[in-house]
């Protein structure tokens, strides 16, 4: 029984380490430093990077560019509330807005063109799922996120809510139509 | 000149200090109730989240998800780990507990905290989820139910703090401390930082709930939030590799390969582990990529390299003590020939390996900055903590458990038939529950998420049926673990409090002995190895390693393979 008991030398950090322990802490520590080079690397040549383009900012402050992009680009409206349908022009920058309990506006947005999509919330904190291609980042009130992206596929995609925002979270979603471009 | 009751365990030669042996056995059963509140929200969460049975309404989900996730990640798991403080100094160092009246204080408090913070979330108006998120607002008793149990626990490491010196200044034991009590010094360490920055976070937001406070900014909370979030977790992992040393120690006599790696891992996990809170937040606004990499890598991955070094000296020392016995055919013998019938053994080896494969690799490759992109906040991250916390934490419990019922509370196991198979249902079965979750995610269904097929939305979504499947073994695998909970509770309610004594009764008297360092080691002719292969102490376990790094470099792999798949962004 000796790990509950005292080590049994006196100088026990001097007990040479045995050839098991040595090469493990070797072949485990080359790893442990190639998985850590891995994320600058792929931030230089790998192309799905958050910039972490962020801003501090304030509900209505950017609920009034989001509103100023709705005025401007809606193209139709769909659901029985009405939901606006956002076409901006590739490029462009693009404002959603997490509330509770919806992403607002919807979106149409041209394959294989790049946006910069901002996003924030009103309110308390969400998460930004959008599925099926399965990208996901935390929505947080008062601060304005940018993402550049560029939809490479063909299907739509609807938002998820995945951060838990109280009893209608699972009822927040919202959509990102992918068109062809004209 | 002693003045203090002790009584040495004839079986184990342990030697208890009667308030110690009361103070553990009190935050022993403490724990167990917890365990049983935290089983039966979730087998009602599993019955919810298994999309044919869909059990709860909606706001009964969430709350009690929301008592689900207090309970048992910090209330159960937190109120073990003091009984296993005060057995690691007072018990394993034979000194009397200090202060055994703040001990009680402390205990006291946590209750307090408990009730408080459950009767919030009972009261319905607290239905927030363990991390209570702001600007989300709770009912103010639910922080400070968390505050009142947060404070009993730091009284605890103190009580633990102090009785490691008094042991040193009274001379109980030989030398340096053992590693198993360095591993819950390691563990105590992080549990003071860990309070202190709960503090930090939840006494301003109780202000804040009762209006003291305006505003508390959202991504400070969570960075705050998860120091508290995170470094908890390492004293989990601090604590049950502790376990997992000493029941190596009790059931094959090991002792570990070599005493300066194994404390050097444990400090690495004080050293690397405050930063390391970074890897919850790398899809968050506000922070910067080099922050992000820096912190979830350079912190996490020597942590990561620590609990690499434990997974290979852990069943090293086993197979080196094996092989002293005479196990020394082939590369396996020595496994094959464990006690695979004793819950004792085959829970802490379960609970090593589904910790090291399941729960170590899926954090390890979630915590990368980009690939989080694709495992944020589905379900795949309840699938990796139910492996480090259930698998790993919560089943070491359980077989350090079934050695301290005759020891510490001196009766016979009851139902041993079912204390046999209990480790195996209940491994096992979270061993699936969390590769399906893990399975489900992947085709990003969410946590939290009351309803996958978004009925009620006004835009719905449909997962591929494969999601369906994998949530459906989810709901099986999950019930089968529960089982395998609840016999663990059964064997230990029965045993305590209806099981036959032990032995005589248990005598108290005022000699005490010192603790002895362990016999020095005898090495073999040919050097420490001769009973080895390859020149090496221990070869099957390096084998067994080799095999677990090629399925992490595989797995690794295929996730950044699958990330590139997903729409370029910057
Ligand atoms: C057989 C045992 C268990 C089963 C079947 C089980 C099942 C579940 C399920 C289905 C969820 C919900 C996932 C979601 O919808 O987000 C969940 C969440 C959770 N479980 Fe367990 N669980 C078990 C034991 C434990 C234990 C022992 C612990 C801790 C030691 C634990 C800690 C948690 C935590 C922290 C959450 C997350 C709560 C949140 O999102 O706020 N579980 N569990
Ligand atoms: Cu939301
Ligand atoms: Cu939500």
């Amino acid at each position: 029984m000796s790990a509950i008991q005292p080590p049994a030398e006196a100088v026990w950090w001097k007990q040479p380490l045995d050839r098991v322990e040595g090469t493990w802490i070797a072949i485990a520590l080359v790893w442990s430093l190639f998985m850590f080079i891995m994320m600058p690397l792929w931030h230089i040549y790998g192309k799905q990077n958050l910039s972490n383009e962020a801003y501090r900012t304030t509900p209505q402050a950017y609920m009034a560019k989001a509103q100023a992009m709705v005025n401007q680009y809606t193209v139709r409206t769909e659901t029985a509330a009405n939901l606006p349908v956002v076409r901006p022009p590739p490029g462009s920058d693009v404002y959603l807005v997490g509330r509770l309990w919806q992403w607002w506006p919807l979106l149409e947005l041209e394959q294989g063109q790049s946006y910069r999509l901002h996003i924030s919330s009103m309110d308390w904190q969400h998460g930004f799922s959008l599925q099926p291609v399965n990208i996901n980042a935390q929505i947080l009130p008062g601060y304005e996120m940018v993402l550049t992206i560029t939809p490479d596929t063909p299907a739509d995609q609807t938002i998820i809510c995945n951060e838990y925002c109280g009893l209608g979270h699972h009822n927040m979603t919202g959509k990102i139509y992918i068109v062809e471009g004209s | 000149m002693n003045k203090e009751l002790f009584r040495t365990c004839p079986e184990s030669g342990l030697q208890f200090h009667k308030p110690a042996e009361l103070l553990m056995r009190s935050n022993a059963v403490l724990a167990v109730v917890i365990l049983l509140v935290g089983g039966i929200t979730a087998l009602l969460v599993t019955l919810t989240r298994w999309p044919a049975v869909h059990l709860l309404p909606a706001d009964r989900f969430y709350q009690v998800l929301t008592l689900h996730g207090v309970n048992m990640l910090i209330f159960w798991i937190i109120t073990f780990e003091m009984a296993v403080l005060y057995f690691c100094s007072s018990t394993l160092l034979r000194c009397r507990l200090a202060t055994p009246r703040i001990a009680w204080l402390g205990f006291a408090l946590m209750l307090i905290g408990i009730v408080v913070n459950n009767a919030a979330v009972l009261n319905g108006d607290a239905s927030v989820m363990m991390t209570s998120y702001v600007p989300m607002p709770a009912n103010p008793n639910f922080y400070l139910g968390l505050i009142l149990f947060a404070v009993g626990a730091l009284l605890g490491c103190f009580v633990f703090l102090g009785t490691l010196v008094i042991a040193k200044e009274e001379k109980t034991y030989e030398g340096s401390i053992p590693l198993v009590t360095f591993g819950a010094l390691t563990a105590c360490i992080i549990a003071v930082f860990t309070i202190a920055s709960g503090a930090v976070i939840l006494i301003p937001t109780y202000l804040w709930s009762i209006g003291y406070i305006n505003n508390i900014d959202a991504a400070m909370y969570r960075l705050v939030w998860w120091a508290l979030g995170h470094s908890s977790q390492q004293i989990n992992v601090a604590a049950h590799v502790a376990v997992w040393y000493a029941i190596a120690a009790i059931v094959f006599g090991a002792r570990p390969l070599s005493e300066k790696v194994s404390r050097t891992a444990f400090f690495l996990y004080i050293a690397f582990l405050q930063i390391a809170s970074a890897h919850h937040l790398l899809v968050d606004p506000g922070l910067s990529s080099e922050w992000k990499i820096f912190n979830t890598s350079y912190a996490m991955y020597l942590a990561v390299l620590a609990s690499m070094v434990h997974g290979l000296t852990v069943p090293g020392s086993i197979e080196v003590a094996q092989r002293a016995k005479g196990f020394t055919n082939g590369l396996f013998q020595w496994l094959r020939k464990a006690p695979w019938g004793n819950p004792v053994f085959s829970g802490m080896f379960i609970s090593l390996i589904g910790f090291g494969f399941i729960g170590g690799i899926s954090g390890v490759v979630m915590g990368t900055e980009q690939i989080n992109i694709i495992i944020h906040n589905t379900i795949y991250v309840p699938g990796h903590f139910h492996a480090t916390v259930v698998i790993g934490t919560t089943l070491a419990f359980m077989s350090l458990t079934y050695f301290l019922i005759p020891v510490l509370f001196r009766k016979q196991v009851m139902l041993p038939g079912l204390a046999k198979i209990q480790p195996y249902l209940f491994g096992i079965g979270m061993m699936v529950f969390t590769m399906a979750m893990m399975g489900a995610g992947t085709l990003g269904v969410q946590r939290r998420h009351w309803d996958m097929a978004f009925t009620d939305a006004m835009i719905g979504f449909d997962y591929p049926a494969s999601a369906y499947t994998f949530m459906g073994i989810v709901g099986i695998s999950g019930v089968a673990a529960i089982l395998g909970g609840a016999s663990y509770i059964l064997v230990t309610v029965l045993s305590v409090f209806f099981g036959k004594p032990v032995g005589s009764e248990s005598s108290y008297g005022f000699t005490t002995s010192t603790l002895t360092r362990a016999e020095p080691i005898i090495v073999p002719d040919g050097g420490h190895a001769a009973a080895g292969k390859w020149g090496f102490a221990a070869p099957g376990t390096f084998l067994l390693a080799i095999f677990f790094l090629l399925v992490f470099v595989l797995y690794y792999a295929v996730n950044w393979k699958y990330l590139a798949s997903v729409w370029p962004m910057s």
